[in-house]
């Protein structure tokens, strides 16, 4: 078996046991990727698959068969940053940094949520189209926690970074 | 982690074949099993991967809905057919994980999930019946806020912990299961049991059964419905108590009702006493918690969980006066 990690066709592993999170890091050397709890509660281990944000430590490697698994050493462009790397710092998203990885992963994966209209916890009406206000983040994001209390900066560079307009094609959509 | 043989089923009849030993499991989205194996907990020699089996959600030909039991947890929520047609369902997903977990857990596996009572992961120490039969129950006499209220046994007074399945029950879902006799369905609130002297057993079905579908019968009712959940944090956490509840009402009067709780029992708690006591009555506060209490009668609390009744009266009372109103979507 093989998968494909940033675009890169890489060995699948060697035993069934292994999760996608040690198969990234002590595998593949893609040290990006944090292990926080290894058992689903914290989100450091957040990793895009096909697009879709999972957690890699619940994750068996060998069920990832043939997909797109994207880190966040697969985000920037050779030395530019991407536009939610640099919203990070640019709005004191993070002290140690050890949350940071998932916590952008997280937001990637989010916003691909936002934009086909799926609802939250917090949305008022399931059937409306998604405005990520601060409460719609908040709970969006609740799945990745941060130990130095970052949040109001992770959420200042989501805001900042990704507000996604319902595009004609999702209006539509939910009109039908 | 006990080492296991990884084995992917390409059909219901594969896996039906491949998990048919007694040391055998299916595998969904991994996020209760895998941790379940990694703490001992779990020992199976043999993973048979059903992930790869039907997702799809369909109309059925009675006006229902079909879902897949790949399908994950995310999918069914976000189905426009689920979120207009049974929003109580979207709500109880949406209530449940979080949006990582969400994105791989199935719908089978949402069902067979197991409890999160404490005692039961504590494999170096805890006395815990339905981890190892016999031993006692460490919960009964322990910390027990999160624990049931109803229906509980001697021997085990866990909680079922997912918030799906209490709008499923709700919902009167039927539930599609594939064996090596055959295909068989069962009523959505026949699937789970209580614990009796068997608490090792979360269900019905027999060794190597394979759940493959959860069917939605058309339910009008359903459209006007919500689901409620009180935690000991805003997001991110298994529920206390629960309600699912759904109403249609004939001007003041409650003509259709159905109510489920989670967080009560060791398994979804479909409340046939509080639905019996409101269907044609009036819509009112005292009605509301008189039905409540009709329940919650039976109710047994533990050392840390005396509020539960109370708790879950006063949840119920505020969504159905919320879906009396009809200003919920």
């Amino acid at each position: 078996m093989s998968f494909v990690v940033n675009g890169n066709a890489v060995p699948g592993p060697a035993d069934p046991r292994v999760s996608l999170l040690d198969h990234l890091r002590e595998t593949l050397h893609l040290t990006g990727t944090k292990k926080g709890c290894n058992q689903g509660a914290c989100g450091a281990c957040t990793v895009l698959v096909d697009g879709e944000r999972i957690l890699s430590c619940l994750a068996l490697a060998v069920q990832y068969d043939g997909r797109q698994i994207t880190t966040i050493e697969g985000l920037a462009e050779a030395a530019t940053l991407h536009p939610l790397q640099a919203a990070f710092i640019e709005h004191d998203g993070f002290q140690c940094g050890y949350c940071t990885p998932g916590q952008i992963c997280s937001a990637i994966g989010m916003a691909a949520e936002a934009r086909r209209g799926v609802p939250s916890h917090v949305s008022a009406d399931l059937a409306a189209e998604v405005i990520l206000t601060r409460d719609e983040i908040q709970e969006r994001m609740s799945g990745n926690l941060c130990r130095c209390g970052a949040h109001n900066g992770i959420i200042d560079a989501i805001q900042a970074t990704i507000a996604p307009a319902p595009t004609a094609e999702t209006s539509a959509e939910m009109a039908a | 982690m006990t080492p296991f043989t990884y084995l992917r089923a390409d059909t219901v009849n594969d896996a039906v074949r491949l998990g048919a030993g007694e040391t055998a499991a299916f595998l969904g989205g991994g996020t209760n099993i895998v941790d379940l194996m990694r703490e001992t907990v779990a020992r199976h020699e043999i993973l048979v991967d059903v992930t790869r089996l039907s997702d799809a959600v369909t109309e059925t030909a009675e006006g229902g809905l079909l879902i897949g039991a790949a399908a994950t947890n995310t999918a069914v929520a976000e189905h426009n057919g689920v979120r207009r047609r049974y929003p109580m369902l979207s709500r109880a997903i949406l209530a449940g994980a979080s949006a990582q977990i969400r994105n791989m857990a199935t719908v089978g596996g949402n069902l067979l999930q197991r409890t999160r009572c404490t005692y039961f992961y504590d494999t170096d120490g805890s006395h815990c019946n339905k981890r190892a039969p016999g031993t006692g129950c460490d919960a009964r006499e322990g910390f027990n806020r999160i624990h049931a209220i109803l229906g509980a046994s001697d021997a085990c007074v866990a909680t079922h912990p997912s918030d799906m399945c209490v709008a499923l029950t709700a919902l009167d879902a039927i539930v599609h299961i594939e064996g090596r006799d055959g295909a068989r369905t069962l009523p959505f609130g026949e699937l789970h049991r209580l614990p009796g002297d068997r608490p090792d057993l979360d269900t019905v079905l027999a060794a190597g059964e394979l759940i493959t579908a959860i069917e939605l019968p058309p339910l009008g009712v359903a459209a006007r419905s919500t689901y409620r959940k009180v935690r000991d944090r805003a997001s991110y956490a298994f529920a206390l108590i629960s309600v699912a509840a759904a109403l249609e009402m004939d001007g003041d009067r409650i003509s259709d009702v159905r109510i489920a709780f989670g967080g009560v029992a060791h398994k979804p708690w479909r409340a046939a006493k509080a639905e019996a006591a409101l269907r044609g009555e009036l819509a009112s506060e005292a009605g509301f918690r008189a039905a409540a209490a009709a329940e919650f009668a039976d109710a047994r609390p533990l050392r840390d969980n005396a509020f539960k009744p109370e708790l879950a009266t006063r949840t119920l009372a505020a969504v159905l006066a919320e879906l009396a109103k009809g200003d919920v979507a």
